[in-house]
């Protein structure tokens, strides 16, 4: 199925739930759903028989530089051999966003990295700590967002040697 | 951190037994690397399974950010999965090229085929040699060594490197194919089925082998999938997927090769014996593609089509190759104007088959741990980056 | 007085024959290992190919620092490699190296060994146990469950070739074999002492903790077992005894079902110094047979490992026993 037949199929289910669909983007089309819709989205998107989208690929943080943080869902579908990008955007003062991980367990990690680096709260997330920086990293610091400042001392270490 | 409920159990009269916590790593003979699993056993019976990852993060996609442009970000690709370094850049470089939306030579794209399955074969050797020495067989290891010796000799001529090659460049590769390339390629394809014969009449139909990783860590392949594992993970639980086929790249669809899976011909479907077995066999399927790249090789120039200037056009682009470990795909946005990657996001295939981890082992023992650590097959370069 | 010299000589060969032996066998080890991998293994020490190496190894062990770790029953981790080695140390004693010289020519020479060899489990389980290291400990308990486990195969094996031969003095077991190659233990009650003998090879292998039965100081799970806190000396009393539990049980091997240091050729090469030349050999011979062993297979799991003992074994090992005394009774 192509990127706008899957389109299509989402909308005449979650009309409310969609916030923009690029066709024309590079390389690839994607779709933006709303923060606190994006599991019932993923959920539909792997059960419905036509989509079956049983493979979580890749789950993405990502910093927009412009006050706003991202998720970012590359999903396969084993079943129909077809692949979809769906976005969720949410400012950077209040940036929770629903877990996926009871749809996909490979949201599991994915979604710990995207909170360890960027600071994203996975609402529903069984085990949200961080993953790749020490657990006594400091709180409310997250190393891969763009306003990120490396700290002067790291547990009395000066850090720019 | 994470707490336990530790479960306790009256044996007779007063004699109570609790669980005992047992630290695995970071420094351990068989973590493969800087990996720390946090045990809850009982006994020697695994309860739980907690692991703690990020002792080699070294920052890869904050440095990736901070380069001053797209090339500069293939050396440190090289580094995430150390014994596997091409396949790392091929997919680093493919993406960019999809976002800058070049082709390639076909010499080029021939060059990188030779080159990614000489490095899965070199691989999947050291993660033969290394599951061997983790049940206690010493000597396939150096037997493994030796073939995988004769590869980096090849990466050698071709590139100077052994390890770290930086040799996949976006547009191209760094060196065209040596003279004496081409005779040493056909002796090492000539005797490596002869070592590899050695390695499975020592290793992999030994009695001893075949008990110890038969039955043990059993991955359904439905639990696989949810678990986005893939490679031989995956394969080894019985789905016949590989992006060389599925979603073909460069020239893979030219050549002919069979996808192997877990049959379970030991045990039960998706075992340690299993995820194993594939990586033997792939080794085979891997000669054969090639020998045929080797023979279709066209002339041509290498550097013709790399570009003065990296600056793709504002877009992102999610590329997925098949590494010998699974699945490695990157996420790249560009913004438009810069000449750095604005995100740089690395889906490592061991990062997301180690998660599968503490699923897989409760129940078995400790010694089934380390077989089963060693099935999934990890490096730690590339699952905390 | 000249029993006091007699007792200081007949305790100081053996000690002298293990550390010379033992330092021999870490060589012809490393160099068997490395051959078998396909590589050359030390060359350097000394000239020819590294014959210096371990020599040099121990006295680098001599002289490291003994750490004891802090919250360690510091009693009980020094005691455990001293009791070790003793009691492979003490089983030298029984042992006939040739017709005319056996340190202690004990009438229940071969149940002596046995008994004094089960010290080594108490030895084993304190240095698990003091080290305060779950590792340790894990590799403790796997240890003695396992040494235990085996002893039985072991001496239900011995008990079979004592039946044949009837008698528990190790020096009369090697005179009765004297006749040459088919008068050995092993070709009588064919092919039931052939069985026997195998049995107590495998069973051996666990006893002596070598590959594949490796299982307590298996290095990919547990680092090295009940002496991962060890170092220096202390640890090369682990070492040292684990060389002398190899060329004991391979002794025993020798004595019980190839003669001993009676000569395969009759009356051809034998007397007093041939029989320390035949026993030695023979017992080097099965010692090698362990270390290619341990370079070819890959290690057994516990629950394997018990199996293997208590299903099939000591079953087999039972029957055996009970056809060979119906036959030595027939007789």
């Amino acid at each position: 199925m192509q990127a706008n037949e899957i389109y299509e199929r989402i909308k005449s289910k979650f009309e409310d739930a969609i916030v923009e669909f690029k066709a024309d983007a590079i390389v690839e089309p994607y779709l933006e759903v709303k923060a606190d819709r994006v599991k019932d989205v993923c959920e539909f998107l792997r059960d419905d028989p036509e989509l079956a989208f049983d493979y979580l690929m890749c789950l993405s943080g990502v910093d927009y530089g412009n006050g706003t943080l991202g998720v970012v869902y590359h999903i396969y579908s084993m079943k129909h051999g077809h692949r979809f990008v769906l976005k969720v955007k949410v400012p950077i003062d209040n940036p929770v966003v629903q877990s996926v991980e009871s749809i996909w367990k490979s949201a599991n990690w994915h979604e710990r990295e995207a909170y360890d680096m960027f600071g994203i709260i996975f609402e529903g997330h069984p085990d949200l700590r961080r993953i790749l920086m020490p657990y006594d990293w400091p709180e409310g610091s997250y190393p891969l967002r763009k306003d990120f400042q490396v700290p002067e001392f790291y547990n009395g270490m000066k850090v720019p040697y | 951190m994470a707490t336990f409920e530790i479960t306790t159990r009256s044996v007779k009269g007063d004699l109570k037994t609790d669980t005992m916590i047992l630290n695995m790593g970071p420094q351990h003979p068989s973590t493969h690397g800087v990996l720390r699993l946090e045990l809850v056993v009982d006994g020697e019976v695994i309860v739980d399974v907690i692991p703690h990852i990020g002792y080699l993060h070294r920052c890869f996609e904050k440095h990736a950010e901070q380069m001053t442009n797209y090339q500069q970000v293939i050396p440190y690709v090289d580094r995430m999965d150390y014994v596997a370094a091409m396949g790392n850049e091929l997919a680093y470089v493919l993406a960019v090229e999809k976002l800058l939306g070049i082709e390639v030579p076909e010499r080029v794209q021939y060059i990188r085929v030779i080159m990614a399955e000489l490095q899965r074969i070199a691989s999947h050797l050291l993660a033969i040699g290394t599951y061997g020495l983790d049940l206690g067989a010493f000597t396939p290891f150096l037997w493994c060594f030796r073939e995988r010796e004769k590869i980096l000799d090849l990466f050698e001529i071709t590139c100077g490197a052994r390890l770290l090659y930086n040799y996949i460049w976006v547009g191209g590769v760094s060196h065209d194919l040596p003279s004496e390339f081409g005779k040493k390629l056909k002796d090492f394809l000539k005797t490596f089925p002869k070592a590899l014969k050695e390695i499975n009449d020592l290793l992999t139909f030994n009695k001893i082998f075949i008990d110890r990783t038969a039955n043990v860590g059993v991955l359904p392949a439905d639990v696989a999938i949810n678990y986005g594992c893939s490679g031989p993970m995956l394969r080894g639980s019985g789905v016949k997927f590989d992006l060389r086929k599925n979603e073909p790249y460069l020239v893979y669809d030219r050549f002919e090769f069979d996808i192997p899976v877990g049959e379970g011909k030991m045990g039960t479907v998706g075992d340690c014996w299993d995820r194993y077995y594939v990586r033997v066999r792939e080794m085979e399927e891997s000669l054969k593609i090639i020998e045929q790249a080797w023979e279709q090789l066209p002339p041509g120039d290498v550097h013709s089509a790399i570009p003065k200037k990296v600056r793709p056009p504002q877009g992102e682009v999610y590329f997925r190759t098949e590494n010998p470990r699974g699945e490695i795909g990157f996420y790249i946005i560009s913004d438009g104007h810069s000449a750095s990657p604005f995100r740089v996001k690395a889906r490592a295939p061991s990062f997301v088959n180690l998660s599968v981890l503490p699923e897989i082992s409760r129940g078995y023992m400790i010694a089934d741990l380390v077989a089963i650590l060693g099935s999934v097959d990890i490096v730690l370069g590339e699952v905390d980056r | 007085m000249p029993e006091i010299l007699n007792v200081l000589i007949a305790s100081v060969i053996p000690l002298l024959f293990i550390l010379v032996y033992a330092v021999v066998i870490l060589w012809v080890e490393i160099k068997v290992a490395s051959h078998v991998q396909d590589r050359l293994g030390y060359m350097y020490t000394g000239g020819f190919h590294g014959w210096a190496q371990p020599i040099a190894d121990l006295l680098k062990l001599l002289t490291k620092e003994h750490i004891t770790p802090e919250r360690s029953d510091k009693i009980l981790f020094t005691l455990a490699p001293i009791l070790v080695f003793a009691s492979s140390y003490a089983a030298y004693a029984a042992l006939p190296f040739t017709s005319t010289f056996i340190a202690a020519n004990l009438n229940i020479g071969i149940f002596y060994i046995v008994a004094i060899t089960s010290f080594v489990v108490i030895g084993i389980l304190m240095a698990g146990w003091s080290s305060n290291n779950k590792y340790s400990l894990l590799g403790a308990m796997r240890s003695v469950a396992q040494i235990v486990s085996y002893e039985i195969p072991t001496v239900l094996s011995i008990l079979t070739v004592i039946v044949a031969v009837g008698t528990l003095n190790l020096q009369e077991i090697c005179e009765i074999q004297k006749g040459g190659l088919f008068s050995w233990n092993i070709f009588k009650y064919p092919p039931f002492m052939l069985i026997t003998f195998l049995i107590y090879f495998t069973a051996s292998l666990a006893e002596v903790n070598r590959t594949p039965f490796d299982i307590p100081e298996a290095e990919s799970e547990l680092v090295a077992g009940y002496h991962t806190e060890y170092t220096g000396m202390k640890f090369a009393m682990f070492y040292l005894a684990e060389y002398a539990n190899m060329f004991l049980v391979s002794g025993i091997a020798a004595i019980l079902f190839f003669g001993g240091w009676s000569s395969p050729f009759g009356e051809f090469l034998a007397g007093p110094g041939w029989g320390v030349f035949w026993f030695v050999s023979k017992g080097l011979f099965f010692v090698f047979l362990q270390i290619m062993l341990r370079w070819t297979l890959p290690r057994l799991r516990v629950d394997q490992l018990m199996y293997v003992s208590w299903k099939v074994l000591t079953p087999i090992s039972f029957v055996n026993l009970m056809v060979v005394g119906l036959w030595a009774i027939l007789k």
